[in-house]
């Protein structure tokens, strides 16, 4: 398939081919990381079970999203009654302990009225319902990113407080829209520090569970609303990803501004630097120093990076996806040889060239810097300069194939290889294991693209 | 709090609004379909835009714009198996990407340079232009800026009215059958020899519509167009130059067949490509629509030919999959008859099937094929897919994507038989791929591991 040339760069009126997704996705996708949650989607059927089907796609795992299907009266005169029935339903149906309620563009346009349909649902339940957090996603003010990282918030305001006792031992992690694999690890790095870390929201079983044995209503695992409660007693709050930490209006911030939860903005620790900095931050928080074996996993990959950097000496990429992925990867790439030489996201970020100046090590006079952008104009860029890797989702495989040249799947989507779910990319280990895939897809292109097929590289 | 859910499968229930959706041959209860599907059920359907969109998607020549908020376009952008010999256009996701602004203030002018720049660069053959929720919410005139476009390209531009709310995936499919029918007589028949045929319905899933063009071309009969599978514009514009329909997804082309039976006297055959006897049967009512000795002779000859070649092949598959219990549950009616009678065929029954969005008259004819027992479900949902998967002790579940990890959560084999797949399952060959199929996953070693209690 010839992808769309996306003749040039500049503003088009069309998107071709988008580089991003849409809010409720990401929303949809965070009330899947709270125990016994069921995402329900005011609006149009169509956005569930189009929603359903993308991340089915992704994790391979059951992906349940309710919706008020809305018919044409509904959009007309209001959904209220479908909210209310629908609601009725999954309570029957899934038992859940919480509603995740997102508004879809049409709800929101329409502008039902959230507050007074939720407060009729308590009094119809006499305040005895399955609690419901709501967020607001229209598709057309955000991206998937935006539509995560409100739901994160809206949920802590739903239901953090701080009744219980100051924990020393708890922390917060919000991690942003990592794999499972990575869910899991952090929380394991945090236990390496003594932390008991709440993660929000933590879809790391939900979405990579066990074969079952029964069936279940509800995926099992997750945080649950108690554990969420708990957040604002606990000892700090780390807070991933570059964009949020510019900004003042993220979840962490709500918990330190109303519970006075020290907040830590820091980007994805990809690479030994951002790693650095997420390690640094945790043994500030606990006092301790770094543990023997998290010590020697960093030894172990700075002698990879010795051992491997001649293969990656000079070569260029084009990274591409959700803003905080991109940013994290062209840290790692330039601090070992790789030249970002575009860096593209389909989200809208005002200060990209800034957040990403700050991080890329050895200038940025040769990187392109686009946000809002799409895939028929980062094909255009690739074709015009021929990086020797292409970096991100699984989108970008029409102009791999075009150009001859290697696409490295992370992020979300990728819906052409097997085990997303389980790619780990944080932290030491994590920076390890896409260490040596970088490596050995260069070693691959240079077996690929020699006629001998040299069998000892 | 509520009660915490009981983990037993026995415990799901019905809903209320849902109970004479579910029917069970043998027992005597009255049968609901054709229905909006309730609320916080979580319906397996999606909405009017995805109908209209799925049934366009493989017209390659033409430039497919989704005129809405961004998610509505990019969830199906290349995700469908529809093949093109030429043009790949279609396999791009073009959308105005309406922004706060655009919803507030109007997206007019936006899908009109939208139009304007998409036209001048893809150089399509005609534009499809697809109203989403928003759309249908803000009034854009969308019907006046494609005529506008189509005056200043020269390039027709033709609206879907397809906003999601309108209803559910049928909705859409009438949708597209009205924007396809713009087309149709616009072009030349001149040529078209008198024994020639449309395919409707058929969308070329991994090329299965060259397979079964292959056959009539084999018969003597021309396949003057396929729609929209290997899609052209120009075909659709002449395809009222044909002698008969062949309507193979009845719930998607059964309006695009009726106007052209209304307006061109056009008459049309429901026919199934799926399953050995269902092939026959369609390769047969053609020819005998036709009432040509010769085209009967050569259509025996190949059906004679055909089931030859896969006849050993597919008893080998029959001895191993002989008295596997299958569940169903697709799209459209027309793919579940013909599946309860290819499963038969491998020896395999039917315990449960179902449709998104099959009608009264459809699943009278399924609840006449089925065995007695057979669970029958309209417009079905996880839960309710899951107890019966359980209940029944269901081998193998046939199904799409969304229902792929309701059987493999259980330790159930399963088939994509669904728009997404990559594997022609369709027509005298595709029937041994789908035997394959089948036995490639319900003869797996893996489910020694799968801990399911009622096994």
């Amino acid at each position: 398939m010839k992808p769309a040339t996306g003749e040039t760069s500049q503003k088009k009126s069309a998107t071709q081919n988008a580089c991003k997704l849409c809010s409720p996705l990401g929303a949809a996708m965070v009330f899947k990381g709270i125990q016994n949650c069921l995402p329900f989607l005011h609006g149009s059927q169509g956005c569930a079970t189009y929603i359903r089907r993308y991340l089915i796609s992704h994790f391979r795992e059951p992906v349940d999203i309710a919706s008020s299907s809305f018919s044409e009266e509904d959009a007309i005169f209001g959904g209220a009654r479908n909210f209310a029935d629908g609601l009725a339903n999954v309570i029957a149906q899934y038992h859940p302990d919480v509603i995740g309620v997102a508004t879809t563009c049409l709800s929101e346009t329409i502008g039902e009225n959230m507050i007074g349909m939720i407060r009729s649902y308590q009094e119809q339940y006499d305040g005895n319902g399955p609690p419901l957090v709501h967020v607001s996603t229209p598709a057309y003010t955000g991206t998937h990113t935006d539509g995560f990282h409100a739901a994160v918030k809206a949920v802590l305001q739903a239901f953090a407080h701080n009744k219980g006792p100051q924990s020393a031992h708890r922390i917060n992690v919000l991690p942003g829209m990592v794999s499972c694999a990575d869910l899991r690890h952090v929380k394991a790095l945090c236990s390496l520090y003594g932390f008991n870390a709440t993660l929000v929201p933590d879809y790391s079983d939900t979405l990579e569970g066990e074969s079952w044995q029964e069936y279940h209503r509800i995926s099992p695992g997750g945080t649950s609303i108690a554990e969420i409660g708990n957040c604002g007693t606990a000892a700090a709050s780390i807070e991933l990803g570059h964009c949020l930490a510019e900004r003042n209006d993220t979840a962490a911030a709500w918990l330190q501004d109303t519970f006075a939860v020290p907040r830590h903005a820091l980007g994805l620790p990809i690479g030994i630097r951002l790693s650095d900095q997420f390690f640094t931050t945790l043994a500030s928080i606990s006092g301790k120093s770094m543990p023997p074996s998290l010590r020697a996993e960093r030894g172990r990959l700075i002698d990879a990076y010795v051992d491997a950097h001649k293969y990656l000496s000079g070569k260029t990429a084009m990274v591409f996806g959700d803003p905080d992925l991109v940013v994290g990867m062209a840290a790692f790439l330039s601090e070992v040889g790789v030249r970002p030489i575009i860096c593209g996201t389909g989200a809208k970020v005002k200060n990209w060239q800034a957040l990403l100046g700050a991080e890329i090590e050895g200038g940025i006079g040769d990187i392109e810097m686009v946000a809002g952008t799409n895939h028929a104009q980062l094909s255009a860029r690739a074709r015009e300069r021929r990086p020797d890797l292409l970096i991100g989702s699984s989108k970008a495989l029409p102009i791999s194939r075009e150009l001859g040249v290697p696409l490295m799947r992370i992020g979300f989507p990728i819906h052409d290889r097997f085990g997303a779910q389980r790619q780990l990319m944080l932290g030491y280990a994590g920076t390890q294991s896409l260490f040596d895939q970088l490596v050995n897809l260069c070693m691959t292109s240079k077996q690929d693209a020699s006629e001998i097929g040299y069998s000892y590289l | 709090m509520l009660q915490p859910p009981p983990a037993n499968h026995e415990s799901i229930q019905i809903l209320t609004d849902r109970k004479d959706q579910v029917w069970q041959k043998g027992k005597d209860s009255t049968f609901r379909c054709d229905q909006k599907s309730v609320a916080g059920s979580v319906t397996q359907r999606a909405c009017a835009f995805c109908g209209s969109r799925v049934v366009l998607y493989p017209i390659a020549d033409a430039l497919h714009i989704v005129h809405g908020p961004i998610g509505c376009a990019v969830y199906n952008w290349d995700i469908r198996g529809a093949l093109s010999s030429g043009p790949q256009l279609h396999r791009n996701s073009f959308s105005t990407d309406l922004a706060e602004r655009e919803v507030v203030f109007g997206g007019e002018k936006k899908l009109k340079l939208a139009l304007l720049e998409l036209i001048q660069e893809h150089q399509p053959k005609a534009a499809f232009v697809y109203s989403t929720c928003i759309v249908g919410l803000i009034g854009d005139d969308v019907g006046s800026i494609c005529r506008d476009v189509t005056r200043i390209t020269g390039i027709s531009c033709i609206p879907v009215d397809s906003p999601g709310f309108k209803g559910t995936k049928k909705t859409g499919y009438q949708a597209a059958c009205e924007a396809a029918f713009t087309l149709v007589g616009t072009g030349s028949t001149v040529g078209i020899p008198m024994h020639s045929i449309n395919l409707m319905g058929e969308f070329n899933i991994a090329g299965e519509a060259w397979l079964i063009k292959s056959y009539f071309e084999r018969m003597g009969i021309d396949v003057v167009a396929t729609i929209t599978g290997d899609g052209r514009v120009d075909d659709l514009r002449r395809c009222h130059g044909a002698s008969l329909n062949l309507v193979q997804c009845s719930g998607s082309m059964t309006h695009l067949a009726r106007l052209l039976e209304e307006n061109y006297a056009i008459p049309q055959k429901r026919v199934s490509f799926f399953g050995l006897e269902d092939t026959a049967k369609a390769l047969y009512d053609t020819a005998e629509f036709f009432g040509d000795a010769e085209i009967m002779r050569k259509t025996e000859l190949l059906i004679a030919e055909e089931l030859a070649a896969v006849s050993p092949v597919l008893r080998t598959y029959r001895k191993r999959l002989k008295g596997k219990k299958v569940a169903l549950y697709v799209g459209g009616a027309f793919k579940a008859f013909s599946l309860v009678l290819a499963l038969r065929a491998l020896g395999m029954q039917t315990v449960l099937a179902g449709t998104q969005t099959g009608n009264a008259e459809d699943y009278a004819q399924l609840q006449e094929i089925c065995d007695p027992g057979t669970v029958i479900v309209d417009d079905s949902n996880p839960l309710e897919l899951a107890k019966f998967v359980l209940e029944k002790e269901v081998d193998l579940f046939i199904g799409g994507v969304k229902e792929r990890p309701i059987a493999y959560k259980l330790g159930v084999a399963f088939c994509d038989h669904n728009h997404e797949r990559k594997i022609p399952l369709a027509g005298f060959a595709g029937m041994v791929n789908f035997a394959e199929e089948v036995a490639q996953s319900v003869l797996s070693p893996v489910w020694q591991f799968c801990r399911r209690k009622s096994l």
